[in-house]
């Protein structure tokens, strides 16, 4: 192996990589622009949506009743209903959106209410319809308060104190560090992610270096040169890793910017509109370096996994066909390591992709398995010397290079 | 010096199974001289001169290129060798200039040195109006200087041209056989291969004729009319041509 010559072609494809544009959009733009956008444009829009549904004073419709006037009182004094007419089609303006929800009034419940036997109020709305629900809340909320003052009024007239439903109160509080909360809860995410983008970043490089190559007819033009092939994949698969790691650590680090601008969006949002900006982020050093070497080797892997796919295919478009299955190969691992019970066993240290998102994801919520740690590396690690390998050989091959 | 041995390349195809693109071919071409490989399309000429760049393998037989083998030592042959083909492209985002400094260091010239040639190329070439500009922006003529440029880079003894003039215009055409004069009178071996007749009449010391992947004449201009009994090269390839098919079917 030539250092100088591996150096030599790198120089090379790295200025034509910067001078791509496709590679700008994929490698620098999307990463970079593409989570804020998203998660602070998501977010700010979910928090709007949020707050004028519940800003809107919902329609409501009162079924029945007409023998439970005290109750009907009750409900007219709130300002925070609009009660509108009965109508027998009450289910299709649910539906319709017309009206938010409707209340049913058992018959002769307030005399039920006075010789204390029990009738079961009814609510109507349109499930998974957020001003429906916010409606049905209110009714309901409305009506617990009822029945507690019932309650309360009840054991007045026994002189029982209130206090007697409560015998003791319930507290529950968070002992974790917020850097472990907000890993258990995004740190799935941020392992399927340097995963997923790992590959993305390295594919049309990959592309672009081999099947590109053929295509434009520069493949004989460099083989034609002394360099040897092995300095010449060398020096082709830098650029491709450079690409790949530039892309997951530019993600990284939009997202760790845009987390911290939701965070500040959290803290000067109202407290109504706190909650959907409830995500924190704590990204330390240790943590962004410990992701980074446990990605290395996947990346590396991607990589030559990529360039040695993409050699096949004479033309950029026939290798984005090839190659464009592999993100599904790749996404479905990541995605299992999101799912709830899904934890990193020494069985699975040894799957490749699973492991690597599964320890980012222990790795963002402070946990450090270093054994398992160890395992993943060195599995990773042989994965993808196998793999450049396999790129090595594949660019010795006279009938993949000259496919015709 | 270019010396083929017994040069064979067989291919496997799917369909047709295993193809001889090239059967033992052997050849010689000296310094200050130009080696003119004729054939059709097919004949094996493009697969021919692929080996002796070393980017294929030849799977029997071997040839030396300036002393070296072209099986044992294939980069060392390549550092003496400059390839021009139709298929030698250069790279769309780079300029001119880069284009050619890359070449000059993948054959190891050191910094002064190449700045010295690449000036030296461009200023004889007369390159210098468009040396800043990409290779993407270029027009055929510029296109092909710059490959000239490229071959020339670390000045070497062997040139070899696979159908260099292909689908270019008269103009473009005519600067590369100028240029291919040009290396045998500075002392180079020179092969190239083309179907075109008048271009073989006009440059080629030696010509071989080949079809099928087999060598089937070979001498100077004269001595193939005088062997064939034909004034005209066309006619010559013909009959040498027809001569190897009435002996395949009888």
């Amino acid at each position: 192996m030539n250092l100088k010559a591996v150096g030599i072609v790198y120089r090379k494809e790295f200025t034509e990589w910067v001078r791509d544009r496709r590679t700008l959009i994929s490698t620098v733009l999307v990463p970079l622009f593409l989570f804020p956008v998203i998660m602070l444009g998501f977010t700010a829009l979910a928090v709007e949506l949020v707050g004028k549904a519940k800003q809107e004073i919902p329609k409501i419709m009162v079924l029945g009743g007409e023998d439970s006037p005290d109750v009907l009182a009750s409900l007219r004094k709130l300002d925070n209903f609009q009660i509108v007419p009965y109508d027998q089609n009450y289910r299709e303006q649910i539906s319709d959106k017309q009206i938010r929800a409707a209340v049913q009034i058992p018959a002769g419940f307030q005399s039920a209410l006075q010789n204390g036997s029990t009738k079961t109020v009814e609510i109507y709305y349109y499930e998974g319809e957020l001003k429906s629900s916010f409606g049905a809340d209110r009714i309901e909320k409305f009506l617990k308060d009822y029945r507690e003052q019932v309650v309360k009024d009840r054991l007045a007239a026994k002189n029982v104190p209130a206090s007697v439903l409560t015998p003791f109160e319930i507290k529950q509080e968070n002992v974790a560090p917020p850097e472990k909360v907000s890993g258990s809860s995004v740190g799935g995410f941020i392992g399927y992610l340097v995963v997923l983008l790992c590959m993305t970043g390295a594919m049309y490089p990959a592309i672009d270096l081999t099947a590109g190559e053929k295509e434009r007819g520069t493949m004989e033009t460099i083989l034609s040169s002394p360099i040897s092939r092995m300095d010449l994949v060398l020096g082709k698969f830098f650029l491709v890793l450079n690409a790949s790691l530039a892309t997951a650590a530019l993600s990284v680090l939009s997202m760790g910017i845009s987390f911290s601008a939701l965070r500040r969006f959290n803290s000067s949002a109202s407290s109504g509109r706190g909650e959907a900006a409830a995500l924190l982020l704590h990204l330390g050093l240790k943590t962004v370096i410990s992701i980074f070497v446990m990605a290395l080797p996947l990346a590396v892997f991607f990589s030559a996994v990529l360039m040695t796919i993409a050699l096949f295919a004479k033309s950029y478009k026939e290798a984005q066909s090839y190659l464009t299955p592999m993100t599904f190969l790749v996404i479905i691992p990541a995605i299992a390591s999101m799912l709830p019970g899904v934890e990193l066993t020494p069985k699975l240290a040894f799957v490749p992709i699973l492991s690597t998102s599964l320890v980012c994801k222990e790795i963002m919520s402070g946990t450090y398995h270093w054994n398992s740690m160890a395992i993943i590396f060195g599995s990773t690690c042989v994965y993808a010397g196998v793999a450049l390998f396999l790129a090595f050989k594949t660019f010795q091959r006279e009938s993949v290079l000259f496919r015709s | 010096m270019i010396e083929a041995r017994s040069l064979s390349k067989r291919f496997h195809d799917k369909k047709r199974g295993a193809i001889r693109a090239v059967e033992n071919v052997s050849f010689r071409c000296a310094p200050g001289q130009i080696y003119g490989l004729l054939g059709a399309n097919g004949a094996g000429k493009t697969t021919t001169l692929r080996i002796l760049a070393t980017i294929l393998e030849p799977s029997d037989g071997t040839a030396l290129v300036c002393g070296h083998d072209v099986v044992e030592e294939p980069e060392k042959v390549r550092g003496k060798v400059g390839f021009l083909s139709t298929a030698t492209a250069l790279y769309p985002r780079l300029t001119a200039q880069e284009m050619v400094e890359y070449f000059g260091r993948l054959n190891g010239l050191d910094e002064p040195t190449l700045k010295k040639r690449v000036d030296d190329i461009f200023e004889r070439l007369d390159m210098n109006e468009f040396r800043e500009r990409r290779c993407d922006k270029l027009s055929t003529g510029m296109k092909q200087k710059t490959s000239i440029a490229r071959t020339l880079v670390h000045d070497p003894p062997v040139m070899i041209f696979d159908e260099p003039t292909l689908g270019l215009d008269i103009m473009t055409a005519r600067t590369i056989t100028t240029f291919i004069r040009e290396c045998r009178n500075n002392g180079k071996t020179v092969i190239f291969s083309t179907h075109i007749m008048s271009e073989v009449e006009k440059l080629c010391d030696t010509i071989g004729i080949i079809h099928d992947g087999k060598l089937l004449a070979e001498g100077t201009l004269g001595q193939l009319r005088e062997r064939h009994g034909e004034q005209d090269l066309e006619e010559i390839f013909v009959k040498v041509v027809n001569a190897l098919q009435s002996k395949a079917e009888a």
